[in-house]
C-alpha cells in the first residue's frame, strides 16, 4: 500500500483540492536564492504530512513553511540561520535529517558500527580458521589420490559449471 | 449467504490449519508416514478453503452488496468493475485477507510440489506454515473480519480512495504480498531446519527457487509501486524513504542477501548458520512491515495507543514468530556442522562481502524506520527521519558494494585471484572511464558527483558484461564457437548477468533523474507556451466532462522539439464527489527512456491555470533496472540444475560413491 497511505492521511487532514507543491506565486524573483530555498525545502517536514517534505507536500502549513523559508532568505539569513530560525519555532520534528546529538547518537552511529562490527568478526572468523586449519584442505591420503584416480577415469565425468 | 459463506470457510480454514500445524509434527517424531501425509492434504484443503473466502469477499464487491460494512466502506455501485475487484485489497480487511490467501496458495503449491522433499522435512516445513497461518486467521476473524453485516443496509456505498483507483492497484498489492509472504517458505525452511537439527546442500537447493520467487516479485512489487507514486501523485517523486515503503525495501535488502549466501550453501556447503539466520530475519521483516502498515503505528503513535486491538494482535503474532524463531536459533545453530572452507579472496568472500553491505544497509533503513517510534515512546521527543538521513547514510553503503559487483562472478570457488579478476575487468574500467569523460563533457561542469555515479554504473554493466565474454572466450575463439558456448552457458549465469546489470542501468536513471531534471511551474491561459529543456508546450484548450464516478477537467497540449510536433499530451484532473477528493492523472510522453511530464493544479478566475512540467532525462530506466534484475531471476530460476529437481539428501551422495 506504500506511499498512497501516506496520501489517504494527507488527503485526510487537508480535504483540500489537489495542487501540488510550490506554487508559481511562491517562486523568488533571483534563482540563486529561489535554488537555495528548494534546497532547504526539502531538508524540512511539512508536520501535518506522513513522512512529506514541504517541497513535495500540498499542504496550506508546507506553502507557509515554503514562505517563511523565502521571506528568512529574503532577509539575508544565512542557511543555517533560516534552519535554526525553524527549529526555534517548530522544534527538531520539522528537520527531517536530524542533528547528530545526544538523543540521535544511536541512530547515526549504528550504520558505521554494524559495518564495523561485522567487518571485525568476519576478520576474526578469517583468523581462526585460518590457524586451526592451516593452509587450506589437507593434501590427499594415497588412498584418496587412488579413488580420485578410479573416479576421473570413469565415463561419468562429474559437470564443472560457470567456472571461469 | 455469499458473506456467511465466505466467513464459514475462513473458519474452517482456521481448522485445518491447526490440524497442519500438530497432526503432521507428531508424524514427524513419531516417525508415521500416515501422519506426516496429513500435511499435503490439509494444505491443499486449506488453499480451497481461503480461495472460496476469497472469491466470496470479491463476488460482495462485485454485486456492490452494501449490507457488508467491508463492502458499504470501500464500494460504490458506479465504480468500474475493475476497481470494484481491485478495491477488495484496498482496505485493511481485504488486503489482510488476500494475505493469508497468498499464504495458502505457496504452502499449496509446496504441497502439491514438493514430491522430491523427504518427508519428514516436507511435514516440518508445512506444519511451520500452518502457525504463520493460524495466527493470521485468528487476527483476521478475531479483529478484523471482512464479512460483516450493517444492521440496515445503506443504498450507496462511500466509494474508494481515488488515489487507489488506478490500475496500480490491480497489480502493485498482490506483487509486494506475493514476495512479502514467499518468504515465509524459505523461513519454514529454516525452522524445520532447526527442528531436524539437520541441514545439507541439498537444503539449500530447495530453498533458494522459493527463496528467487519470492525475491523476483518483492523486486517487480516495489518497482511497480514506485512507478505507480510517480505518476499517480502528481509531482514526480519515486521514492520517498517512507516509514511504508522501508517496510518493503528491508525483506528485500534482507531477502538479496539470503539469495547470496543461499548460493554459497547450494555451491560450498559453507555460511549454513548464516543462512538459516537470514531466512528468519528476512520473514520477520516482513511481519514487521505488516505490522507497521497494519497497526496504524506509523501515523501516530497515539492513534495506535487510543485502538490498540489490531496493533497489539499483530506485535504478538510478530513478538512470537521472531522472538521464538531466534530462540530456536540460539539453541539449536551450534549443533549444525560447519563445513566448507576458503580463502577471503575468493568467490564465497566475495558474497559474504555483499551480504556485509546488504545487511549493513538493512539495518541502516530499520534503525531509520523505528528510531523516531522508538524516541517518542521512551521519551516523547518527536524527531523526523526522512529522505536526507537516508541518502546520506544508504548512499556511501551502496558506493562500495557496486565496485565489487563485477569483481564477485569473476572470482573463482575456494580461492580466487583478485589480479586475475581486475584484469578482466580491464574492459569494464575503460568504459566507465570514457563514460566519466563523456558525462563530465555534456555537463560541462556541475557537480562532480553525477558524472562518477555515472562511470560506476557503466562499471557495473559493463564488468556483468565482461563475465560472459569471458565465460564465452569471445574475442579468443571464433565467435561462432564463442556464440555456441554462450548458449551453453548455464542459464544461472546469465541470470547473474542481468541482475548485475540491472542495477547499474537503475543507478543511471536515479543519477540522471535527479541531477539532469528540469521544471517549469507557472500559470498559463489557452493559447500560452511553455518551454522546457528544448520542448514547447502549448496550451490549446480546457474541457470538462462526466467520468462513471467523478468529473473530470482536461487540459490539451501541443507538444513540439525544435518545429517538430510530436504527440499531443492531456492531463487531467478529477474530482470525486462522494469523498469530496481530486486526484491528478498526470500526462506522460516518453521519448526513448526520458519522459515529459504534466500536471495540472489549480485553476484561477481569470481561465489560467496552474501546471507543472517535467522533463526527466532517463527516467524510466530507474524502473527498467528492477525490471532486467527480475528477469534474470526468471532466467535463474530456469537454470537447468533447478528444473532437474533438487538432489536426494547424502544419503544419496553415499549411493553414488558405492557405484564407482
Amino acid at each position: 500500500m506504500k506511499r498512497i497511505l501516506a496520501v489517504m492521511f494527507a488527503l485526510a487532514l487537508t480535504g483540500l483540492p489537489a495542487a501540488y507543491a510550490v506554487q508559481p506565486d511562491e517562486v523568488m524573483a533571483d534563482p540563486a536564492k529561489e535554488a537555495r530555498a528548494r534546497v532547504l525545502s526539502r531538508e524540512l517536514r511539512c508536520m501535518v504530512c506522513q513522512n512529506q517534505s514541504i517541497d513535495d507536500s500540498d499542504a496550506p502549513l508546507a506553502r507557509d513553511l515554503r514562505v517563511l523559508v523565502r521571506e528568512r532568505i529574503a532577509a539575508g539569513d544565512s542557511d543555517t540561520q533560516v534552519i535554526d530560525f525553524l527549529v526555534a519555532r517548530y522544534g527538531e520534528f520539522v528537520l527531517l535529517r536530524p542533528r547528530f546529538e545526544g538523543q540521535t547518537l544511536l541512530l547515526w552511529l549504528l550504520t558505521p558500527l554494524a559495518f564495523a562490527g561485522g567487518a571485525v568478526a568476519l576478520w576474526l572468523q578469517v583468523r581462526r580458521r585460518s590457524r586451526n586449519g592451516g593452509e587450506a584442505p589437507a593434501s590427499l591420503t594415497p588412498e584418496e589420490e587412488a579413488k580420485l584416480a578410479a573416479l576421473m577415469s570413469a565415463d561419468s565425468k562429474p559437470e564443472r559449471q560457470g567456472q571461469p | 449467504m455469499i458473506a456467511e459463506t465466505g466467513h464459514y470457510a475462513l473458519v474452517l480454514a482456521l481448522g485445518l490449519a491447526l490440524i497442519q500445524s500438530f497432526v503432521p509434527l507428531i508424524g514427524a517424531r513419531l516417525r508415521d508416514a500416515a501422519l506426516m501425509n496429513v500435511a499435503r492434504s490439509a494444505a491443499l484443503a486449506q488453499l480451497l478453503f481461503v480461495a472460496s473466502s476469497f472469491v466470496a469477499l470479491v463476488a460482495l464487491h462485485v454485486t456492490s452488496d452494501f449490507s457488508v460494512a467491508n463492502v458499504y466502506e470501500n464500494s460504490h455501485s458506479m465504480k468500474p468493475l475493475i476497481y470494484k475487484i481491485t478495491g477488495v485489497w484496498g482496505n485493511h480487511e481485504g488486503s489482510m485477507l488476500l494475505w493469508v490467501a497468498i499464504l495458502a496458495l505457496f504452502g499449496g503449491l509446496l504441497a502439491s510440489v514438493g514430491n522430491n522433499l523427504p518427508l519428514s522435512l516436507r511435514a516440518y516445513v508445512l506444519s511451520v506454515q500452518a502457525w504463520v497461518a493460524s495466527a493470521f486467521y485468528l487476527f483476521i476473524l478475531a479483529t478484523s473480519n471482512p464479512f460483516l453485516r450493517i444492521a440496515s443496509p445503506p443504498i450507496e456505498g462511500r466509494d474508494l480512495n481515488p488515489v487507489l483507483q488506478d490500475i496500480g492497484l490491480a497489480v502493485h498489492p498482490p506483487m509486494l504480498y506475493l514476495g512479502y509472504v514467499g518468504f515465509s517458505i524459505s523461513f519454514s525452511f529454516a525452522i524445520a531446519a532447526l527442528i531436524e537439527g539437520r541441514i545439507d546442500a541439498a537444503w539449500a537447493r530447495w530453498v533458494r527457487p522459493w527463496t528467487l520467487v519470492a525475491w523476483i516479485f518483492l523486486t517487480l512489487g516495489i518497482a511497480m509501486g514506485s512507478y505507480w507514486a510517480y505518476y499517480e501523485l502528481g509531482w514526480g517523486g519515486w521514492w520517498f524513504w517512507d516509514p511504508v515503503e522501508n517496510a518493503s525495501l528491508m525483506p528485500w535488502l534482507a531477502g538479496t542477501a539470503l539469495l547470496h549466501s543461499a548460493l554459497v550453501m547450494e555451491k560450498r556447503n559453507a555460511l549454513k548458520v548464516w543462512t538459516i539466520l537470514l531466512s528468519i530475519l528476512t520473514f520477520s521483516l516482513s511481519l514487521l512491515g505488516t505490522f507497521l502498515v497494519r497497526s496504524g503505528v506509523l501515523s501516530s503513535v497515539h492513534a495506535f495507543a487510543s485502538d490498540p486491538t489490531r496493533g497489539v494482535f499483530i506485535l504478538m503474532i510478530l513478538c512470537v514468530f521472531i522472538g521464538g524463531s531466534l530462540v530456536l536459533y540460539a539453541a539449536r545453530a551450534s549443533s549444525l556442522k560447519q563445513g566448507g572452507l576458503f580463502a577471503p579472496i575468493s568467490r564465497e568472500g566475495a558474497l559474504v562481502l555483499n551480504n556485509l553491505f546488504l545487511t549493513t544497509a538493512c539495518a541502516t533503513v530499520f534503525v531509520g524506520t523505528l528510531y523516531p517510534l522508538g524516541l517518542e515512546v521512551l521519551t516523547g521527543e518527536k524527531i523526523s527521519v526522512g529522505a536526507p538521513f537516508f541518502n546520506l547514510t544508504f548512499g556511501p553503503l551502496f558506493v562500495p558494494l557496486m565496485i565489487a559487483v563485477p569483481f564477485g562472478p569473476m572470482l573463482a570457488w575456494k580461492r580466487g585471484d583478485l589480479v586475475g579478476a581486475a584484469q578482466r575487468l580491464l574492459a569494464a574500467g575503460g568504459a566507465a572511464l570514457v563514460a566519466l569523460a563523456l558525462a563530465w563533457a555534456w555537463a560541462r561542469g556541475g557537480s562532480a558527483l553525477a558524472p562518477l555515479a555515472i562511470a560506476l554504473a557503466v562499471f557495473v554493466i559493463v564488468g556483468a558484461l565482461s563475465d560472459l565474454a569471458e565465460r564465452s572466450a569471445l574475442f579468443r575463439v571464433p565467435f561462432a564457437t564463442a556464440v555456441r558456448r554462450a548458449r551453453g552457458l548455464p542459464r544461472s549465469v546469465w541470470g547473474t548477468a542481468f541482475a548485475h546489470a540491472g542495477i547499474g542501468v537503475a543507478l543511471i536513471g536515479i543519477v540522471c533523474e535527479t541531477t539532469w531534471n528540469s521544471e517549469y511551474i507557472g500559470k498559463i491561459k489557452p493559447q500560452d507556451v511553455a518551454k522546457v529543456a528544448g520542448y514547447e508546450l502549448k496550451l490549446e484548450g480546457l474541457t470538462e466532462r462526466q467520468g462513471p464516478n467523478y468529473r473530470e477537467l482536461t487540459a490539451l497540449f501541443d507538444v513540439s522539439l525544435d518545429g517538430q510536433p510530436l504527440r499531443p499530451m492531456t492531463p487531467s484532473k478529477r474530482s470525486f464527489s462522494t469523498r469530496g477528493s481530486s486526484t491528478t492523472e498526470a500526462a506522460l510522453l516518453t521519448r526513448g527512456a526520458s519522459q515529459l511530464y504534466i500536471s495540472l493544479g489549480d485553476m484561477a478566475d481569470d481561465g489560467a491555470i496552474t501546471v507543472r512540467i517535467y522533463h526527466k532525462p532517463l527516467v524510466l530506466l530507474i524502473w527498467w533496472g528492477p525490471v532486467l534484475m527480475a528477469f534474470g531471476g526468471v532466467l535463474s530460476l530456469s537454470d537447468r540444475r533447478l528444473r532437474v529437481g533438487a538432489p536426494k539428501p547424502a544419503r544419496a551422495l553415499r549411493g553414488l560413491q558405492a557405484a564407482e
